[in-house]
């Protein structure tokens, strides 16, 4: 499986659920705290996200970044990877 | 916003286009209008034609457009942002640009600016943003308002015998020779908003091109002036919004030709 993460912006989240409904993986709920604005804000729950970017592109307050595995590229150990 | 490390094996597969200033924005949390912002700056990015783009922002909740889009805007008054857009167009030829509108804005009180700029065939995007309401003033019926949707100002539902019926601006648009590409979408799901970000893409092509105006409707929502939550509100607008406005192109280059 493709491994993703993503990055929520706590304090521009509005909790408004758009991207929890919209992952596929259902990696995403609400968290229990609130942030400063009052709202519960997005958080990853499980660690199966896959990258897809679907939470990003539905989200109206492009709260979101997303990072995926980079395909490793033939007999380097992506262990090693330099990041970009 | 400044990107922690990225970590070791995983790349960067998406952001927040620096097209759109820092400044959080005002909307109410789901509403459509912040993905539409995202989606036509995101685009604006990629076609690296950010010093060549001016905007014209609406009076409606996206009043502050200026505020959010990072390319140089102008504001109109409500309901002349097509008219304002024309102005802009004929003095800068060189430039990309559109305006961005409710449909009170666009469809109520700039109907004859709408219909004009479409029938010269102005060379701009024009952006619409259909969410069958007048957000901003407290959730009053719009033109676009579906029969038996419940407003403010229809608390019983509109009724066609006294309010009229829902006006498909979008379908009278098309009928112009003006309009190059008239073209509806939504963005509920990741899917339609990949579908968006091409129409606006071609748009800006077209446009380079000289081809007359282009004209994006995407059906939104109000998940406040609708009373709904976010996701409800999209519901909604599959279940009741698009059997009267169907999603898809309603004119294409190819048919322009004929
Ligand atoms: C000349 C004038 N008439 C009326 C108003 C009040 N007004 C402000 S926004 C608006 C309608 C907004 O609805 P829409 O264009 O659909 O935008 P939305 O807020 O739904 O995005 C009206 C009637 C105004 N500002 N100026
Ligand atoms: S990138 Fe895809 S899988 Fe990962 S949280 Fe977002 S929607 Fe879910
Ligand atoms: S879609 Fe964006 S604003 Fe809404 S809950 Fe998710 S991260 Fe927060
Ligand atoms: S009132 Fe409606 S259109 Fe305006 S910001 Fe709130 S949800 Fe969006
Ligand atoms: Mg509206």
């Amino acid at each position: 499986m493709i491994r993703g993460k993503v990055l929520i912006a706590e304090e521009i989240c509005k909790g408004c659920e758009l991207c929890i409904t919209a992952c596929p993986q259902d990696s995403l709920a609400l968290s229990e705290k609130i942030n400063l604005k009052g709202y519960r804000f997005a958080v990853l729950v499980q660690d199966n996200c896959t990258g897809c970017v679907n939470c990003a592109l539905v989200c109206p307050d492009a709260a979101i970044t997303v990072y995926r595995q980079k395909k490793p590229a033939k007999g380097i150990n992506p262990e090693i990877q330099v990041a970009v | 916003m400044d990107l922690p490390p990225i970590t070791n094996g995983f790349e960067l597969v998406y952001k927040k286009p620096q097209t759109l200033t820092e400044t959080p924005m005002h909307y109410c949390p789901g509403c459509g209008h912040g993905v539409v912002h995202r989606v036509l700056m995101e685009v604006i990015e990629e076609m690296g034609i950010q010093d060549r783009t001016i905007g014209v922002a609406p009076v409606g909740c996206s009043v502050f457009a200026y505020d959010y889009m990072n390319v140089d805007m102008q504001e109109a008054a409500h309901g002349r942002a097509s008219a304002v857009a024309t102005g802009i167009k004929r003095v800068l030829p060189d430039r990309f640009v559109y305006s961005y509108q409710g449909d009170g804005d666009l469809a109520a009180i700039g109907t004859a600016e709408t219909i004009h700029t479409v029938n010269r065939g102005e060379n701009i995007l024009m952006v619409f943003i259909n969410n069958g309401i007048y957000g901003m003033t407290g959730g009053q019926m719009a033109p676009t308002s579906i029969l038996g949707m419940k407003t403010t100002t229809s608390p019983f539902g509109r009724d066609s015998k006294l309010a009229g019926h829902p006006l498909k601006i979008t379908n009278l648009i098309a009928q112009l020779p003006g309009a190059f590409y008239v073209t509806r979408h939504a963005v509920h799901t990741a899917n339609a908003v990949r579908k968006l970000k091409k129409a606006i893409h071609s748009s800006f092509e077209y446009q380079l091109l000289n081809k007359g105006t282009c004209f994006i409707e995407v059906l939104s929502n109000c998940p406040s002036g609708w009373k709904m939550t976010p996701a409800e509100s999209n519901k909604w607008l599959e279940e009741n919004m698009f059997p009267i406005y169907p999603l898809g192109d309603l004119k294409t280059p190819s048919q322009t030709m004929n």
